[in-house]
This record gives C-alpha cells, sequence and structure tokens, in this order.
C-alpha cells in the first residue's frame, strides 16, 4: 500500500513539483518560532475565506437575484440548514473584516511592511481593496432596505467625482458624465434588478477569482521573502551549518499544530456569534433590512455595516470647499485618499527599526492613538453625523492622515530607540 | 501587549452597548418566551382571527407554524385557515395593496419578519398602546406609533377583559411574531450549545498536540 501511494507522488512529481512546492510552503519553509497572538490572524483569515466561499457556493443555489429579498427568507425557511449556512456567510463576512483589520494592525505594529516585504504588504491591500467591493456588492443583494439606500448612497458617490478639475471639462459636462457613470454602474435609471445581476454576476465570480488569485500571491510572496516577527529580527540573517535560520522553525508540523488551536478559539467565538447573536443587535444585520428594499421608504438613518465605518466617516466629515471643488468631492478624496495611504505606508515609514517593541515613546504613543482613533472613525461612521459626533469625525480624519504624513516619516527624530537583540526574543 | 488588547477589546463595548437603538418612546418589556406553546398558540389564535384580515405572513407556512406549534395539520386547516389554503401555502390574505391603500392610506404591511425589522418590545408596546383620540379618523392613536393609520381592532377585547388578561393576550401576539420572525430561533440556539461543546472538546487534542511538538522548541 505504502509503496503505491509512494509510487504514485513519484510518478506525479516527475510531472509537477509537488514534493518540491510542499518542502517549500510546508515542511520546510522555516517560520520564527517567536510569532504570538497576533500571528493567528493570518491563518484566520484564511479559514474564513474558506467559509466564505464554500458557504457561498451553497448559498448561490439557492438564490435569486431577480427575488433577492424573498429567497433570502426561503434559503432562512424552506431550505434544509439554508439558515446555518446563511448566518455562516453573513455572520463570516463581519468576521472576514475582523480578523483582516487585526491582521493589517499585527503589521503596523511589527513593520512587516518595510523592506524586503512591500510586495506582501501590497497585494495585502489589494486583497483589503478587493474584500471591501465583494462586501459591498454581497450586502446589496438580500435586496433588503439597507441594501438598496445603501446602494443608493455609494453608487450616487459615482456621481461626485470631480471631473471638473480636469481643465478641458466644464462643471455641466463634468455633471453629465457623473450621471452617465451612475447610470452605467447601476445597469439602469435606477436601482432594480439589473442592477442586483450585475451585482450578483461579480460578487460570486469575478470578484471571488481576483481575491484568491491575490491571496496565493500574497502568500507566495510571503514565502519568498519570510516572515517577519514580534520583534522585527531577520531570522535569515544568522543561519546554521546546513543554512536553516537558528530562529525558525519549520512551518509544518510547528506553526500547524500551533494554529489548529487557536482556530478552534476563533472557530467558538464564531459559533458563539452565529447561533447566539446572528444579527450581532443590529450590527452585523441591519434593522432596515428586515423589510424589502423600498424606493419610497428612506429608512431613518442609512449607516454602512461597521465594517466600512472608518472610511464612511472620513466621506461625511468634509466641509471644506477647496479649489471650487464641493464638500462631497473632498469627502470622496478623503475616503480613497485614506485607502490610498494605506498602499504607501512601506515607503512613508522612514523609521530605522522595524518593530514597535524597539520603537520610542513617541512612535508607541502614536500609533496607540491611531488605533484609538480608527476605532473611533468606525463608530462615528455607524452613528449620524450631527454635531460632537462631526466634529470628532473631522479631528479622527486629521489625525489619521497626519499619522501617515508625519508622524511614521518623522517620529524616528525625536525619540530615542531601544537596542534591537540580534536573535529573537522568547521561543512561544 | 496584552495590556493593549484588553484595551482595545474595551473600546468596542460603547459600540455594541448602544446596537442600532434610536427610539424616541420608552418601549414595554414583551413576556417573550419561544418555548411557551400555549402562549405561542394562544398567540397564533389571536393573530389569524384579529390581524389576518389585514396583515399577511406571507414568509410562513401554515404546516410550518402547526409544526412548529404543535397543533395538528387537520387542526391548523380547521381552526387557523379561514382561506381554505392548502397545509404547505404561505400565511396570505385576500387584501391587495390597493385596498389596503384606499381603506388606511396605507397597505397594512406583511408582518412574517415585524419582530426583527422593529422588535419584539416595539410591538407589545404598540399592541397595547392604543388611546382614545377624536381627532384620529378611527377614533384611536398610538403611543408608540403616533397618527398610525390602524384601527383598535382589539377594542372590544380590551373593553371586555381585564387589563392583565388583555396584556397577557398582546403578550403572546407578540410572542407568535417573535416565532414568525425566525421559527429556526430555538433549535438554532440548541444546536449552538452542542457546536461549542464540541469544539470545546476537541480543542483539547489539538492543544495537547501543540504542547507536545512545542517541547523541543527552545
Amino acid at each position: 500500500m505504502m509503496r503505491m501511494v509512494n509510487g504514485l507522488i513519484d510518478w506525479v512529481d516527475a510531472r509537477l513539483p509537488v514534493v518540491n512546492a510542499y518542502k517549500k510552503h510546508m515542511s520546510e519553509y522555516y517560520a520564527p518560532k517567536n510569532f504570538n497572538f497576533w500571528y493567528y490572524f493570518g491563518v484566520l483569515s484564511m479559514v474564513v475565506l474558506v467559509n466564505q466561499l464554500l458557504t457561498g457556493i451553497w448559498l448561490t443555489m439557492f438564490y435569486s437575484p431577480g427575488q433577492g429579498f424573498e429567497s433570502v427568507e426561503y434559503i432562512m425557511r424552506d431550505v434544509q440548514w439554508g439558515w446555518l449556512i446563511r448566518y455562516m456567510h453573513a455572520v463570516g463576512a463581519s468576521a472576514f473584516f475582523a480578523v483582516v483589520y487585526i491582521h493589517m494592525f499585527r503589521g503596523l505594529m511589527y513593520g512587516s511592511y518595510k523592506p524586503p516585504r512591500e510586495l506582501v504588504w501590497i497585494f495585502g491591500m489589494l486583497i483589503y481593496v478587493a474584500l471591501m467591493a465583494e462586501g459591498f456588492l454581497g450586502y446589496v443583494l438580500p435586496w433588503g432596505n439597507m441594501s438598496y439606500w445603501g446602494a443608493q448612497v455609494i453608487i450616487s458617490l459615482a456621481g461626485a467625482i470631480p471631473f471638473d478639475i480636469l481643465p478641458f471639462i466644464d462643471g455641466k459636462d463634468a455633471k453629465e458624465i457623473g450621471e452617465a457613470l451612475t447610470t452605467w454602474v447601476r445597469g439602469d435609471y435606477l436601482l432594480s434588478t439589473a442592477t442586483v445581476n450585475k451585482f450578483f454576476a461579480l460578487h460570486v465570480v469575478a470578484i471571488p477569482l481576483v481575491l484568491v488569485a491575490l491571496v496565493f500571491l500574497h502568500i507566495l510572496a510571503l514565502h519568498e521573502v519570510g516572515s517577519n516577527n514580534p520583534d522585527g529580527v531577520e531570522i535569515k540573517q544568522n543561519k546554521d551549518e546546513n543554512g536553516i535560520p537558528k530562529d525558525g522553525i519549520p512551518f509544518h508540523p510547528y506553526y500547524t499544530v500551533k494554529d489548529l488551536p487557536g482556530v478552534i478559539i476563533f472557530l467558538m467565538i464564531f459559533a458563539v456569534v452565529i447561533f447566539f447573536f446572528p444579527t450581532g443587535g443590529g450590527y452585523l444585520i441591519e434593522k432596515p433590512n428586515f423589510v424589502a428594499a423600498n424606493p419610497l421608504k428612506t429608512p431613518d438613518h442609512i449607516a454602512p455595516v461597521w465594517y466600512y465605518g472608518p472610511y464612511y466617516a472620513m466621506l461625511r466629515a468634509t466641509t471644506i470647499e477647496w479649489f471650487g471643488m464641493s464638500s462631497k468631492a473632498w469627502g470622496l478624496i478623503a475616503m480613497g485618499g485614506g485607502i490610498v495611504v494605506l498602499f504607501l505606508l512601506p515607503w512613508l515609514d522612514r523609521h530605522p527599526v522595524k518593530s514597535i517593541r524597539y520603537k520610542g515613546w513617541l512612535s508607541k504613543l502614536l500609533l496607540f492613538v491611531f488605533a484609538a482613533d480608527f476605532l473611533m472613525l468606525g463608530y462615528l461612521g455607524t452613528q449620524p453625523a450631527t454635531g460632537t459626533a462631526k466634529t470628532l469625525a473631522q479631528i479622527g480624519t486629521v489625525y489619521y492622515f497626519l499619522y501617515f504624513f508625519i508622524g511614521l516619516p518623522l517620529a524616528y527624530r525625536f525619540e530615542k530607540s531601544k537596542p534591537v537583540p540580534e536573535r529573537v526574543t522568547g521561543g512561544h | 501587549m496584552k495590556k493593549l488588547v484588553v484595551v482595545l477589546l474595551v473600546s468596542c463595548l460603547p459600540a455594541f452597548a448602544s446596537a442600532a437603538g434610536g427610539h424616541d418612546v420608552e418601549l414595554e418589556k414583551a413576556p417573550v418566551n419561544l418555548q411557551d406553546k400555549v402562549s405561542l398558540q394562544n398567540g397564533a389564535k389571536l393573530f389569524v382571527n384579529y390581524c389576518m384580515g389585514c396583515h399577511s405572513l406571507e414568509y410562513l407556512r401554515y404546516g410550518r407554524m402547526g409544526e412548529d406549534l404543535g397543533i395538528s395539520d387537520e387542526l391548523t386547516l380547521k381552526y387557523l385557515n379561514f382561506t381554505s389554503e392548502k397545509i404547505g401555502d404561505p400565511m396570505k390574505n385576500g387584501m391587495t395593496a390597493e385596498n389596503g391603500k384606499d381603506w388606511f392610506g396605507n397597505p397594512p404591511p406583511d408582518l412574517t419578519l415585524a419582530a426583527r425589522h422593529r422588535s419584539p418590545d416595539w410591538i407589545y408596546s404598540y399592541l397595547t398602546g392604543f388611546y382614545e383620540d377624536e381627532s384620529r379618523p378611527y377614533g384611536y392613536n398610538n403611543e408608540v406609533f403616533p397618527s398610525v393609520g390602524m384601527p383598535h381592532v382589539m377594542a372590544k377585547m380590551q373593553e371586555n377583559l381585564s387589563e392583565e388578561e388583555f396584556e397577557s393576550n398582546m403578550g403572546d401576539i407578540t410572542n407568535f411574531l417573535t416565532y414568525a420572525a425566525e421559527p429556526i430561533a430555538p433549535t438554532r440556539e440548541r444546536i449552538g450549545v452542542y457546536v461549542l461543546v464540541f469544539l470545546a472538546i476537541l480543542f483539547v487534542p489539538a492543544y495537547l498536540l501543540k504542547k507536545e511538538y512545542w517541547k523541543d522548541v527552545h
């Protein structure tokens, strides 16, 4: 039996480098031995991605874009285990963003985007952007009233793009281009089944393909340069006589067995939400989405799902009308800029030290305030933008950009860093 | 670093505490108990008698309701179905949207998901919140839904019953609508317990495996 299996592996390996790939990415991929709590969230994103793909395939079997709202209730009530699959998918979307945000914050703390890992970060950011698009498209499909009005707000943004900043386009033409663009995105003169059909195609085929390809590239790039770690020490600089990093351990079995209990803990938290709080108090599935889309009834308060909160808060925070552009256009620039700036992170961070552990007090303080600021913006994004909330969102938006354009590039000049050790500290 | 985790988690709390609130009127707490079959059956009976003439439950089937509430198909068809539908049919009524608009100003909404769209507390407060108001076309107004188009259908019942009995009946209707909004809810929670127990057990060997392997990492 064993001989047959080995024979088969040899046969395949002579035609496809499976043994080599297994070694390169699993049994002989040397990861630093000092990964901590924050390093679970990469594998957790993979777990959630698989969850979304599988539950998504099954939902696709029963969902129909022309009857979005009805077919979701059909899945919830008449399809065997449909309720479970639907909750796993809906809660999974939030879980995806939760683990990805923590995963990104980990990168921010330990400087995982710094050379030589710039491409790993860029691919990660592209995944994040694809995920935002995927989340938005998916949110429209159940065709509840919040799906409808949320889509209305987001699609109307296409009409706020300030084309008139181009010298050869005047205000009237810009308006027409904006209108043509929104009509093109909707595929109709108003949000309709045509829009849902289009979004469905993008949500179940186009974006998932892009996502899976990007995840593949993210991991490929990571395995080329090797993982960073909480100390920000390059383990490849200390190799033994066999060329193996002294502080590295094979990903398999060490990290596979370490990730397993972590994944189980995550699944327990995930299960608590799915089985006991599937709507998350109105944060994961919003109350207005329990009535079908109604173009005549605007919900009292149109709020995005929590994971778009920070950028939605930035969108609404602007009141300036500089250079003859509307405040809505500036909001769009703030929102887009807030995401674009993350792509530039590897080049904005001029600090000679990678990990927050050995950076000085100023860097620590700025990062801490940044994390709090991001959470605050996230919360404000889900609340009505009035009075104090709006002022706070404005302050939060300004800090967000100051952190990237002044804090990260300059902080090292005003602080004394601790010495970075030669080797990683701590075994577990 | 542990401190940072705690701080991050704590700073999330206010966000969840104020989840999707925004009511101006203080709501009464609804006596919801999905295990109470008697209450659910009474709620179903009251609903089909008083409400269903105008309000459908288009995502709930007669058969499913009977099965979940412990009522046989025969009894369901005989006592809870006034439009001689089949047992597998959804609980719709004969009123068209145009009729509804003509009679009440707005077509009466379908109530299958009302308890999830509003909340059980809202429904209970609404049902117990009617008061006399001569300025309204049907002579009644409502505390949680000012200028509501719906007449006080159960005014006679309220007159004939004690306050306690009436509130108990309204509680039963609320309970029934909470059931209708998510018939799977009790099953979901029951299965959830099994899933968590399974994962907790699975955690033990997974953790021991990790410990065993990591013994030699220094």
